[in-house]
């Protein structure tokens, strides 16, 4: 506890926006974000080459979300998510890329 | 807007950050251990970062007037070499006692390795016999997930340790309810590009509860915003959250996870 602060509980946060205060907050900013996924995708698929497991992951990913389903965003990071449950033998690396390879 | 930042790492930023974090309303900053971008060569190497985090940073933050903690530990990041964990943990108790010193951390995992875990089970160790408080790093991206699920079931198996004791950090929405059903605290880093965004956070704290989280900035040497926790204090404001709701969330919140430890003091 801070001195002088009382103790704050849920009831705190129990005035939500409409959803047309949400739309009218973060629409402009999803809508760019949605373009600038789209031209993601024209990029790759200018792009010569072959895809790799990164892009099969985003694409599953990608039709979580005109599904009719709640908490998306969890969905879309469970879609990367490496689902298996024991520890690997060794690191060989320090980084994470983004998406689980074994799921190709 | 009084807050806390209770995860950055201030060896890592340039001293006008300590004047602008110090202008927006930080009353403490708290920096865990961490990984400094290239693995250090040897245990001597770790013994000065500690004296650098115990002695040298909180005089940096002084010139602020701005009380500086910190987090003991070797990250996760450096923990495929054993034998250099071991001989950096054992360095770890006699810095405990330093005024500054809050606990062991950041631990956890990075890749999900099993001498991550070894790492990580030395660490919670030390935790427990010297009755520290522990932050708790979760992997990032694709192994973020099950990182998580492992450290929960390693810290929920020892039973010297104290759920209400432990703040998991970088929770995101795969993992935020998991950390949160465990007893333990859950951190969430507003971080760009990797961990979650204001409005992401803002959306878990609306949706599990203010119960037992607290946000973060984990400003470092790669791109970051050490006023991200002001800057999403302002995103509440705009949503509609009451002063007292950002308060509790900015300030109460980590000020009661961190009292835990008799040695934290707000200026």
């Amino acid at each position: 506890m801070v001195p002088g602060l009382p103790d704050r509980t849920l009831e705190l946060y129990s005035s939500r926006m409409t959803r047309q205060q949400v739309l009218d907050l973060y629409f402009m900013d999803a809508r760019s974000k949605l373009i600038d996924l789209a031209a993601f995708m024209d990029r790759v698929e200018r792009a010569q080459g072959k895809e790799d497991f990164r892009m099969v992951a985003f694409r599953a990913a990608l039709a979580l979300l005109s599904q009719d389903a709640p908490e998306k965003a969890r969905q879309v990071l469970l879609a990367f998510s490496d689902p298996t449950p024991e520890p690997i033998s060794t690191a060989t690396t320090k980084a994470a890329c983004g998406a689980w390879p074994g799921s190709t | 807007m009084k807050y806390i930042e209770p995860h950055a790492h201030m060896v890592s930023r340039i001293t006008d950050d300590y004047m602008k974090i110090t202008m927006a309303g930080c009353q403490a900053v708290c920096e865990p251990a961490f990984w400094a971008g290239f693995d250090r060569s040897s245990a001597q190497g770790f013994y000065d970062y500690f004296c650098q985090l115990t002695e040298h940073e909180p005089k940096r933050a002084g010139k602020f007037g701005l009380p500086h903690f910190c987090w003991l530990c070797i990250n996760p990041k450096e923990a495929e070499d054993v034998k250099l964990a071991e001989e950096v943990i054992a360095l770890i108790p006699r810095f405990l006692n330093g005024p500054n010193v809050l606990g062991i951390g950041e631990i956890g995992l990075n890749k999900n390795s099993r001498n991550e875990l070894k790492v990580l089970e030395l660490h919670v160790d030390v935790a427990a016999r010297h009755d520290q408080l522990i932050l708790v790093h979760t992997p990032h991206l694709e192994d973020k997930l099950k990182g998580t699920r492992l450290i929960v079931d390693m810290l929920k198996n020892d039973k010297r340790i104290r759920p209400e004791r432990v703040i998991i950090d970088h929770v995101e929405e795969h993992t935020i309810k998991l950390v949160l059903d465990s007893g333990m605290w859950a951190g969430m880093t507003l971080y760009p590009e990797s961990k979650c965004t204001p409005a992401r956070a803002i959306d878990m704290v609306e949706v599990y509860g203010n119960e037992r989280v607290w946000m973060n900035s984990a400003c470092d040497w790669g791109i970051s915003d050490p006023l991200a926790v002001p800057r999403t204090a302002l995103a509440m404001k705009k949503r509609g959250h009451t002063v007292e709701a950002i308060e509790k969330l900015v300030l109460q919140n980590p000020s009661t996870f961190l009292s835990q430890c008799p040695k934290f003091k707000l200026g």
